[in-house]
């Protein structure tokens, strides 16, 4: 790059990172922002606080997570050496609770007593149901009525640990629509809760808070990688939808240079089909959600219906600080369509014996493309950011069983 | 100075406080909505404020979101919702319309583009719901510009640094939301709004009006009472919905809202 970058200065103190990020929110929402980030900025250098949460990310998520090397599809790819970073051997199998556990420390610290969530594919519903349950407080996971439908098993996951699934039939009854009321439901009740976003975007502070309670992933992996080898990965890989595991992979690395880094993001049916949800690929700058950041939206800036196979991944907007590492280069995005995510989770599945999330199998299936034009002696590591037993109901259905 | 600062002159001159009816613009169909501003203006509105569609409006109401779901349906647009304006201006020169809605819109637009556009239909102020001031310098400079008003809301948890930067920027009026909640929430306590009005009031001269939860003529003189103006937005909408398949029973039962709620604040 011909200007370095110093990333751990970003985004600056409102919450930009270049044109993008920001506080787009009514004024409702300004106070409960300032003093989350108030809370927030107390509580992230607070030794403290900092031990609490790394007990519990030892104790109660499982962490530090392996790296493991896929020796075997390593070989049969051709190329570079590919190592999984674990992220689907967490509690609740995902990464998600990495987020969930760090904001609901921080919502007790700060006297709240009820959480709010939002959620697509149900992860992030049932990683803030979890922590609730842990805590015991009140927990209200907001959930488009079309996810509802097609995530019977995380509906069911919620309910049995005590949350409250409020379906959502506004607008596209998905993802964003969740988000949405969960905005409305926070500034109604925002003397005494917290809204818990379980991705990197939202309005500052919440695409720093979540790569921070994220970046413990990139932190390890870049440990792993050194003490078992003794140098950096050639490539990082991992699956974009709002884009909390690459951001929590990616930014340990974002200052070494010679790292390079792919986001994937989810083709559905193929970018020229128009049902995807190839935000950063095929979308372009706008507001929505409280940040400026890639939207895909009609001429008229109404944003439009997303398409992925992967629920976890069907969303028309992304974090902010990949709409800014896509504008300057730092990263690269690309996406994989349905079809091939399916290819990733098979060869996964037959040739390592691990069943990924069908989100990350985007990022397995962009491995397949790139782990070949690369030497045996470079290392890619992949986010497998979640497992896929959640996922084993909708393949099955594609491949016409009935379970 | 532009019609909002001339309208609220003469108000007060009047001894009479502004009311504000909001209606989303090409709901329940777009050849409903400039009658149903003029049938407005009939019954006593000072200002009529014309709510551009949006996808996801997340400080809305149902009430409200619905109203977005069938005009986008209609295909209203932001560049309709222009053509409405300059539409309704052909017969009402002297009525001051606020736009309100969401920023990605506009964005799509351009800024520069849509400040045009806008004063070109006969637009005397915009709402950018999700803009607050912070983030409102692209858009505020060339509004100011165009001699078109940036219009701001204040809540119940505005703190006084933010009143004091809002109010810097802000012309026109100063739109106080008078719960913690969205639109058409039900829960408007009328001394908590006045305490907060007279804070406000010491830090400036703006025109102060009060909306969300206003729902009946003594709520709207209650407020009245202690504001300039008064924004009656969700029961109108439902009106409308109820009324939309009689387009004549609607621009009466709409207006009649807005007459029983002039004729109380007036009194």
């Amino acid at each position: 790059m011909p200007n370095p970058v110093d990333f751990s200065q970003f985004p600056d103190h409102r919450g930009h990172f270049g044109r993008y990020g920001g506080r787009f929110v009514a004024e409702t929402l300004m106070e409960a922002l300032h003093e989350l980030d108030d809370a927030w900025q107390a509580c992230r250098n607070d030794p403290e606080f900092l031990a609490e949460l790394d007990a519990d990310l030892a104790r109660y998520v499982g962490r530090p997570t392996p790296l493991y090397h896929a020796e075997r599809w390593s070989r049969q790819l051709g190329g570079a050496q590919i190592y999984l970073k674990r992220e689907d051997l967490n509690h609740t199998g995902a990464h998600k609770i990495n987020n969930t556990v760090g904001q609901a420390l921080l919502a007790r610290r700060m006297g709240k007593t009820r959480l709010i969530a939002e959620t697509g594919a149900g992860q992030h519903g049932v990683a803030s149901a979890t922590v609730a349950a842990r805590l015991g407080m009140e927990c209200v996971v907001y959930m488009g009525a079309e996810d509802i439908q097609r995530q019977a098993l995380n509906v069911y996951r919620m309910r049995l640990l005590g949350a409250t699934v409020q379906p959502v039939t506004s607008g596209s009854r998905t993802l964003k629509d969740a988000l949405n009321e969960a905005l409305r439901d926070w500034v109604t009740n925002v003397d005494d809760t917290f809204y818990m976003i379980g991705t990197v975007a939202g309005p500052h502070p919440y695409p720093l808070m979540v790569r921070e309670f994220q970046a413990v992933i990139g932190r390890e992996a870049r440990e792993q990688m050194l003490a078992d080898h003794g140098c950096l990965p050639d490539a990082l890989v991992a699956c974009v939808g709002g884009g909390s595991n690459a951001i929590g992979l990616f930014h340990p690395f974002l200052n070494d240079s010679s790292v390079a880094i792919y986001g994937v993001e989810a083709a559905g049916s193929g970018i020229a089909s128009g049902r995807h949800a190839a935000t950063l690929c095929a979308g372009r700058p706008g507001v929505l959600h409280g940040n400026r950041t890639y939207l895909l939206n009609d001429e008229h800036g109404q944003i439009t219906e997303t398409h992925s196979v992967s629920a976890g991944l069907d969303y028309p907007g992304v974090g902010p600080e990949h709409a800014w590492l896509k504008d300057i280069g730092r990263a690269h995005y690309v996406a994989v369509t349905d079809d091939e995510a399916l290819r990733g989770f098979h060869d996964l599945t037959r040739t390592e014996g691990i069943i990924p999330a069908l989100e990350s199998s985007h990022a397995l299936a962009y491995v397949t493309q790139l782990a070949p034009t690369l030497r045996p002696d470079q290392r890619i590591v992949v986010n497998l950011s979640g497992r896929g037993d959640k996922d084993i109901y909708t393949v099955a259905k594609l491949e016409g069983i009935q379970l | 100075m532009n019609r909002i600062d001339r309208r609220f002159q003469a108000l007060r001159r009047s001894g009479r406080k502004a009311l504000i009816p909001y209606i989303t613009a090409g709901d329940p169909h777009p050849e409903r909505t400039v009658p149903m501003l003029h049938a407005l203006v009939a019954a006593g509105a000072d200002i009529l404020e014309l709510g551009v569609p949006f996808s996801d409006p997340m400080a809305d109401g149902p009430v409200i979101q619905k109203a977005c779901e069938r005009a986008l349906a209609q295909g209203m647009t932001l560049r309709r919702v222009l053509e409405l304006v300059h539409e309704f201006r052909q017969t009402d020169s002297e009525t001051p319309l606020v736009l309100m809605g969401y920023l990605n819109p506009i964005e799509s637009f351009g800024y520069e583009a849509f400040v045009t556009a806008a004063a070109a239909a006969g637009v005397d102020g915009v709402l950018t719901v999700d803009l607050p001031p912070e983030e409102a310098d692209e858009l505020a400079a060339p509004l100011n510009a165009a001699g078109i008003a940036p219009i701001f809301l204040l809540a119940p948890t505005s703190s006084t640094a933010r009143i004091r930067h809002t109010a810097l920027l802000a012309r026109g009026y100063l739109y106080y939301v008078s719960l913690k909640g969205v639109t058409g929430s039900a829960a408007l306590n009328v001394a908590e709004v006045a305490a907060k009005l007279a804070e406000i009031r010491a830090l400036t001269d703006l025109p102060l009006g009060v909306g969300f939860g206003i729902n009946s003529p003594a709520a709207a003189a209650a407020v009245a009472a202690v504001a300039d103006a008064v924004v009656v937005g969700s029961t109108l909408v439902s009106k409308m919905a109820e009324r939309a398949d009689a387009p004549d029973d609607m621009y009466r039962d709409v207006g009649e809202i807005i007459r029983a709620m002039r004729l109380a604040m007036d009194a």
